[in-house]
Parts: structure tokens; C-alpha cells; sequence
């Protein structure tokens, strides 16, 4: 099945306002440090990068690690500036993309 | 002379009043947190694909279940009798898979059952637990001495509810929040599964995925919290 996230971006905000945004992503996130029964180790399968942009700009990247446990949820602070996209884009190890957009108005 | 009277009543109203709690009380206020906002509970995640085989299959769960609200309530009162046998929600689930799909039963833990599991018991959240069938062969179980350790179920979560084992508080083992993401498991998790990891735990044999023990087992922990209410899909430690 496909990737899901799970966004929170306040549909509404006042200009200037300090806001916060989660996304959550379904990803297994595995290390590549784990043997399977038989001894065989498992190859390392991670989301590697995750960026945030607003009207187009980008305002909020990361570098994911095996050490971040399975389905990553970020959280962070942005200052709304104007009505427009909060666009999420993460990609990763076997070419693991994904991508969600959230609408927000700025009064 | 009143007053004492008043306080013995209201001494007499505390010891009756109902000490059940459930798992989500024991956790801390972080995970409760995790829980309690359904963009930081990851187990929303599998509702998301539930709610997709919900519409998927042929023909479709919705398309004989019209809308999701014929729904509501449903979780809460499995294990029940089904075409005579004791199921519980996952078995039911299977059951409309092989007879009304004719297609493959999903496997324990697959994520198609978890995620329907999920997204059937998210319409209950909110509703007490109402079982109905009779759960003494479960109570035995529970009560049962066994493994190595030769420990009971009854003694960590009736005697010692409350105390710790190792790192973790000892709940009392309310089923309300199945199935749950638990943060140990990095992913979403039957009861069953919870309760193989209770056995394992005592070093006794589990029982088997979807066995009569297992089913009964659960019966009798859904009728004990028999009243509470339903908040899954929850988050555990
Ligand atoms: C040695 C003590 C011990 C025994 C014996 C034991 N458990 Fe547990 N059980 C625990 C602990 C500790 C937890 C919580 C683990 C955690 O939070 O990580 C738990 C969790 C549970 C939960 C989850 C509750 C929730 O809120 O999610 C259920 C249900 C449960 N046990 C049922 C059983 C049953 C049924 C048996 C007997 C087959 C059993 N346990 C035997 C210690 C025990
Ligand atoms: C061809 C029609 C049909 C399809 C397809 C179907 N079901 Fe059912 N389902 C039924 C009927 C009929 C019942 C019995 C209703 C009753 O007993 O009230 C039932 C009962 C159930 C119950 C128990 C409800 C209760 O109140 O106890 C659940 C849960 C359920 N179905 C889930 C599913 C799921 C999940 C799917 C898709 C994988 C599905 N069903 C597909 C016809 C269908």
C-alpha cells in the first residue's frame, strides 16, 4: 500500500503569527542494522530527507538517520506570512518518495 | 453527629465507586498526548488504509454495509457468537472475507486486517464495551497458573496492577484502546499479539494466533471492562 501522512497546519492564521505544523509518515524505517532469523542482514530501507516549502520557498528540511524509529513525525514552527500551500515532500533509500499538500489563509 | 454520617457516606461512595482503569490512565502525559490528537496517533495512519479496503474487493465491504455507522458499536461488543462459534472482530472480519468475498483470509498482524480492524473500531471510540456471551472459560484461563515462571494473568494485573515491572507500570489490562500502536513495536498490534507477549513474557507456551484460548481470553478481558469505553486505536508504551 501507499505511503500515508497525516498533516496539521491551522487552516486559518493571523499575519505574523507563529504557527506550528506536524507531519506524521507511514515508513517502516528500517536500519539496515537488523539480521533476519537466518542471519542474513536486512538491507537498510530509511526515508533519508524531508523538506517543507510554503508558497514554493522552502522554510523547513531535515536528515533522517536509522536511528529515527519507524513512521517519523516531525513538528515544527513557521511565521504565516501569506494565504497559499504548505507543500511536504519526503524521499528516501529505493527510491521512496512521497508528497502532501495543506492550504492556509492569512487575514 | 450529621456531619460524621455525611462522611461515612461519602467514604462508603469512594469504596463503591468503579476502580477500573484503563491502560491509557497508566501511560505518561506524552503518550497520552501521542493518543489523544489524531494527526500524532500513527495508528490513523492504518485507519487511512482501512478506510481504502473498506471501498476496495469484490464486491466492496461498503457496498453490502451501505454506510460506516452500521458500524458503530460493533467493536465493542466482540468476541460474540457468529454462525455458532465464539469470534472475535478480526475472525468476523475474515469471515466476510472468505464467504461474502471469496478471497483469502487476511493473516494475524497482515496490515490489510489491522487496518480493517483499526478502522471498524474507530467508529466505537467513545462507546462503553458491551459483550455478552459468557466468559467463564477465559476467566479459568486467567486465573491459571502456568510457564516457567508459573505466574497467572490475575496476579500481575489484578494483585499488582499499579506496581512496576521493570521499566513499565502494570496495567490492568482493559482491552479499550485494541488495536494499539505501541511505541515498543514500531507499529500497530492486535490484543492477541499484546497477549503473546504477556505469556512469553511468564516463559509459558502462547497460544496460537486466533485460537479458542486466545478468543475466550479475550472474551473474558473484554466483560471484566464490560461498561468502559472504547478508545482505540490507542497508543502504549
Ligand atoms: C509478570 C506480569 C504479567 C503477567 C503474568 C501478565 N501480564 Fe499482561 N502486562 C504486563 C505488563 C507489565 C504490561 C504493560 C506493558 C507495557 O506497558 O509495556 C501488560 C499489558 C497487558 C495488556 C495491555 C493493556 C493495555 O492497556 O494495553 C493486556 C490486555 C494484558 N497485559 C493481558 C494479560 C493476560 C491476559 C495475561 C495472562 C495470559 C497477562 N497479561 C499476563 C504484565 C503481565
Ligand atoms: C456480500 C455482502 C457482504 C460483503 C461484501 C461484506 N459483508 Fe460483512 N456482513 C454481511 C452480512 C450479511 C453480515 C451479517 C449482518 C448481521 O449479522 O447483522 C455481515 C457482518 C459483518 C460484521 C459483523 C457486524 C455485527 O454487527 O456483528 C463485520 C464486522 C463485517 N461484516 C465486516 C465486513 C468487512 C470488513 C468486509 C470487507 C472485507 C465485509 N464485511 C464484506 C455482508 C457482507
Amino acid at each position: 500500500m501507499a505511503a500515508r501522512a497525516l498533516l496539521r497546519v491551522p487552516q486559518r492564521a493571523k499575519r505574523g503569527e507563529v504557527i506550528e505544523i506536524r507531519a506524521l509518515i507511514s515508513h517502516i524505517m528500517e536500519t539496515g542494522f537488523r539480521h533476519s532469523e537466518r542471519g542474513a542482514s536486512i538491507a537498510r530501507d530509511i526515508i533519508t530527507d524531508f523538506r517543507c516549502t510554503y508558497n514554493g520557498a522552502e522554510i523547513f528540511r531535515a536528515r533522517f538517520y536509522p536511528a529515527i524509529a519507524a513512521n517519523p513525525f516531525i513538528t515544527f514552527t513557521t511565521i504565516a506570512t501569506e494565504s497559499g500551500t504548505l507543500r511536504f515532500e519526503w524521499s528516501g533509500d529505493n527510491e521512496f518518495t512521497a508528497s502532501e499538500s495543506a492550504a492556509i489563509s492569512v487575514e | 453527629m450529621r456531619v460524621f454520617a455525611l462522611l461515612l457516606a461519602v467514604a462508603a461512595s469512594l469504596v463503591h465507586a468503579d476502580e477500573r482503569r484503563s491502560g491509557y490512565e497508566f501511560m505518561s502525559r506524552s503518550t497520552q498526548a501521542m493518543q489523544d490528537d489524531d494527526t500524532s496517533n500513527p495508528a490513523m495512519l492504518w485507519v487511512l488504509d482501512g478506510e481504502a479496503l473498506w471501498q476496495a474487493g469484490k464486491p466492496s465491504c461498503a457496498s453490502c454495509h451501505s454506510n460506516m455507522s452500521g458500524m458503530k458499536g460493533v467493536a465493542a461488543r466482540y468476541p460474540a457468537m457468529s454462525s455458532g462459534r465464539l469470534m472475535n472482530l478480526e475472525q468476523r472480519i475474515n469471515l466476510c472475507r472468505t464467504e461474502k468475498q471469496h478471497a483469502k483470509p487476511y493473516a494475524y498482524e497482515s496490515k490489510e486486517l489491522l487496518s480493517l480492524t483499526a478502522y471498524i473500531a474507530l467508529q466505537s471510540r467513545g462507546m462503553p464495551i458491551a459483550v455478552k456471551d459468557d466468559a467463564t472459560k477465559g476467566k479459568a484461563l486467567y486465573e491459571q497458573r502456568q510457564g516457567q515462571l508459573n505466574m497467572s494473568c490475575a496476579q500481575c494485573h489484578d494483585q499488582y496492577a499499579g506496581h512496576r515491572l521493570a521499566g513499565s507500570t502494570i496495567p490492568q489490562a482493559h482491552p479499550t484502546g485494541y488495536p494499539v500502536y505501541r511505541l515498543e513495536w514500531q507499529t500497530l498490534g492486535s490484543l492477541q499479539r499484546r497477549l503473546r507477549n504477556c505469556l512469553v513474557g511468564i516463559r509459558a507456551e502462547p497460544y496460537g494466533y486466533g485460537s479458542p484460548e486466545m478468543v475466550e481470553l479475550e472474551l473474558y478481558l473484554m466483560s471484566r471492562a464490560r461498561g468502559m469505553k472504547m478508545d482505540a486505536p490507542g497508543v502504549r508504551p
